[in-house]
């Protein structure tokens, strides 16, 4: 299906009713459309405005710290023997991942919107902290819903939340992780509507949500691609990212997504493996269904109920995906793998020894798939993967599966 | 064709309210949801809501999530949902049944297949808590092929300007959502609830019932004289599981909820 790509193909996306192909939409309960609607009024209006453009411009060099370098990972590269690995260092934002990309933008348009009450859902709690950030920074109220299993393997960032002043609300029902939050953010956004912004962490959920996360981070791909061409003269080869919801593989990837000759893979959380069914790979291995405002590829048995799904990093543990994601999926433009738990650790293990780079779980993914695709490349082809946040988080999860006391 | 608007058409004749019940299918337990029904329609309810389990009850309050939960550990459904009414059907012909939940089984169902079993089963309304008018023109060319209602929500949040492009799409009758928040939450005004009635009124005939924050006789009347009818459901979930909490047997907790709805039907009677 490849053949019907064209530029303006990825521009057109999404339509006027939030659809990327068959995939996204506004798939939510009708208490929630009008602010939907205001959003997406507000965000089209000030997307255009050259003053809100710099002020993000600005809070993201002044606060955030970008650009953030494009790094060749030559030691790494010399070792696997092909293929050139560079890494897009978006652990080195402010607060350590490129969470914080979406929610500069996103507080600005509560700011402009007159919201005082920010709430945010969070998986491995980086989303969260970049939340309770901006929220510290505007003096707004913040409530970060939280599986109560994820509090438990990401303390570290439950009480960064705290320091930052939010309220972390445990979310019991249910798997206890990222959809149980998300699915707790939505209630709470229904009973407080009039007054409160929901900052939704990635590219998923209703209609104009997609769409507005991925152009806030899209500044990661537009970074990338000049950075590229200023280091070695040319475009990447290849793309590498982990996907959950999707929100760094789909800021790396869209400002790429018209230059035909950059390949793109997305990966999934392959857990125990892929055919063990104990993983978070809607695309690689799930089906289109419906699940927080959005079609897209879920986990879901044949009644339609929502799997529970597994990953050793919280912030890959979702059952679903950002629906670009999907539709990206079916035309072929990117490709949708899977790294399992083991092979995440191998390469959390393996980078921060040979590089000095101590990658996030999540981002260890990425990794661990673009080592096997260097070996398989030549020395002039180049490889970015987006290095999407630190480790620190990680080290106790990492220490207790080694069964090391810290 | 749909129970419904004959089953509405009736009770304004005589001047009476619909009393309408929600329970969640296969909660607590697989064999009790029919005879609940049937005792329910002994209790005085005009009209059944059957609420098919859902992983991610999005619009629930905990009272309700937790049905959901119990009867997903009994294995449900939606194809059981329907045996379900399938079940009911065998002594009752009359009382209209609407099921109601969330897009994604019917989406992994097939719409055309939801319809055609929803029509064999005897369903006569469906209410989808998140599909609204922009996503739900697919399912609604199947529905009216079978002649099956689709209901609408309408909530404290609808703009005025909206109320029209959802009752083009609705048939029945229109479910007005009274607060802003999940089920069984609890800070119903009436007097709002009132000035957004008038406003759907003036868009559509079709009857207009409340729910979302009902839990007795007081809170339906106050509503009640102002609609077409009243839907409770946390409340009576709650008044059975907080009997079996407390050690009752489920048939004593399905017998106090039954009674919380025959105190609401009297309470809305002779008001």
């Amino acid at each position: 299906m490849t053949d019907m790509i064209s530029p303006n193909l990825f521009a057109s996306v999404p339509d006027p009713d939030g659809r990327f192909g068959p995939y996204g939409g506004k798939f939510v309960a009708e208490t929630l459309m009008s602010a939907l609607a205001d959003l997406e009024v507000i965000y089209r209006e000030l997307s255009c405005d050259p003053d809100f453009q710099r002020e993000f411009d600005s809070d993201l060099a002044h606060y955030v710290g970008r650009p953030s370098p494009l790094y060749e990972a030559s030691r790494m590269s010399d070792a696997i023997g092909g293929g050139r690995i560079f890494l897009k260092r978006e652990d080195l934002n402010h607060t350590g991942a490129h969470k914080v990309n979406n929610t500069i933008g996103q507080a600005l348009l509560a700011k402009h919107m007159g919201k005082k009450r920010i709430i945010a859902e969070t998986g491995a709690g980086q989303h969260g902290v970049a939340s309770a950030t901006v929220a510290a920074r505007l003096g707004l109220e913040c409530h970060v819903f939280m599986g109560a299993e994820d509090i438990k393997r990401q303390s570290l960032n439950v009480y960064r939340m705290k320091l930052l002043g939010a309220e972390v609300i445990p979310v019991t029902s249910g798997s206890k992780t990222l959809k149980d939050a998300m699915n707790e953010a939505l209630r709470d956004w229904v009973t407080y509507v009039d007054n409160t912004f929901y900052i939704i962490g990635t590219v998923a959920g209703p209609h104009p949500y997609p769409m507005l996360v991925r152009d806030f981070q899209s500044v990661i791909g537009r970074e990338a691609r000049r950075q590229s061409l200023a280091m070695t003269g040319k475009l990447p080869d290849a793309l590498v990212a982990c996907v959950g919801g999707g929100s760094n593989a789909i800021g790396l990837f869209h400002p790429f997504l018209s230059d035909e000759s950059v390949a793109m893979y997305g990966v999934e959380a392959g857990g125990h493996g892929v055919e063990t069914g104990q993983h978070a790979a809607p695309l690689s291995a799930g089906t289109p269904g419906v699940l927080h405002g959005n079609r897209t590829y879920l986990m879901q048995d044949p009644n339609g109920q929502i799997m529970e799904t597994h990953s050793v990093s919280a912030g890959l543990d979702y059952p679903g995906v950002g629906p670009e994601h999907s539709w990206l999926k079916d035309i072929g433009r990117v490709n949708y793998v899977a790294a399992n738990d083991d092979e995440a650790l191998a390469a959390f293990h393996h980078w921060t020894r040979t590089e000095g780079i101590m990658p996030a779980l999540e981002t260890a993914h990425a990794l661990a798939y673009a080592e096997k695709l260097a070996a398989e490349m030549t020395p002039d082809q180049n490889i970015i993967v987006n290095l999407s946040g630190r480790g620190d988080k990680d080290i106790l999860t990492v220490a207790a599966i080694e069964g090391i006391e810290v | 064709m749909s129970r419904l608007t004959p089953c509405f058409d009736a009770l304004r004749s005589s001047g009476r309210k619909a009393v309408i019940p929600y329970i969640v299918a296969g909660d607590p337990t697989v064999a009790s949801t029919v005879p609940m029904l049937h005792r329910l329609v002994a209790a005085g309810a005009d009209v059944l809501e059957l609420g098919v389990p859902f992983s991610d009850p999005m619009s629930e309050g905990p009272v309700i999530q937790r049905g959901h939960e119990r009867a997903l550990a009994n294995s449900v459904s939606l194809t059981q949902v329907l045996a379900m009414v399938v079940e009911f059907r065998q002594q009752d012909q009359t009382t209209p049944v609407v099921i109601m939940g969330y897009a994604n089984p019917v989406e992994r169902m097939g719409y055309a297949q939801f319809a055609a079993e929803c029509a064999a089963a005897g369903v006569d309304g469906l209410i989808t808590v998140d599909l609204p008018p922009e996503e739900v023109g697919p399912l609604n060319a199947e529905l009216q092929k079978v002649e099956i209602d689709n209901i609408f929500l309408i909530s404290p949040t609808t703009p005025a300007q909206r109320i029209g492009t959802i009752t083009a799409n609705a048939s029945g009758f229109i479910y007005y959502v009274a607060v802003k928040g999940v089920t069984g939450a609890g800070h119903l005004d009436s007097s709002d609830v009132g000035m957004h009635l008038d406003l759907i009124r003036a868009e559509t005939a079709l009857p207009i019932c409340v729910g979302f924050g009902i839990k007795d006789a007081e809170s339906a009347t106050s509503v009640g004289a102002m609609a077409d009818g009243v839907v409770v459901g946390s409340a009576l979930i709650d008044t059975m599981t907080v009997a079996m909490e407390s050690g009752s047997s489920l048939d004593v907790g399905v017998e106090k909820a039954v009674t919380l709805l025959g105190s609401i039907r009297s309470g809305i009677d002779n008001m």
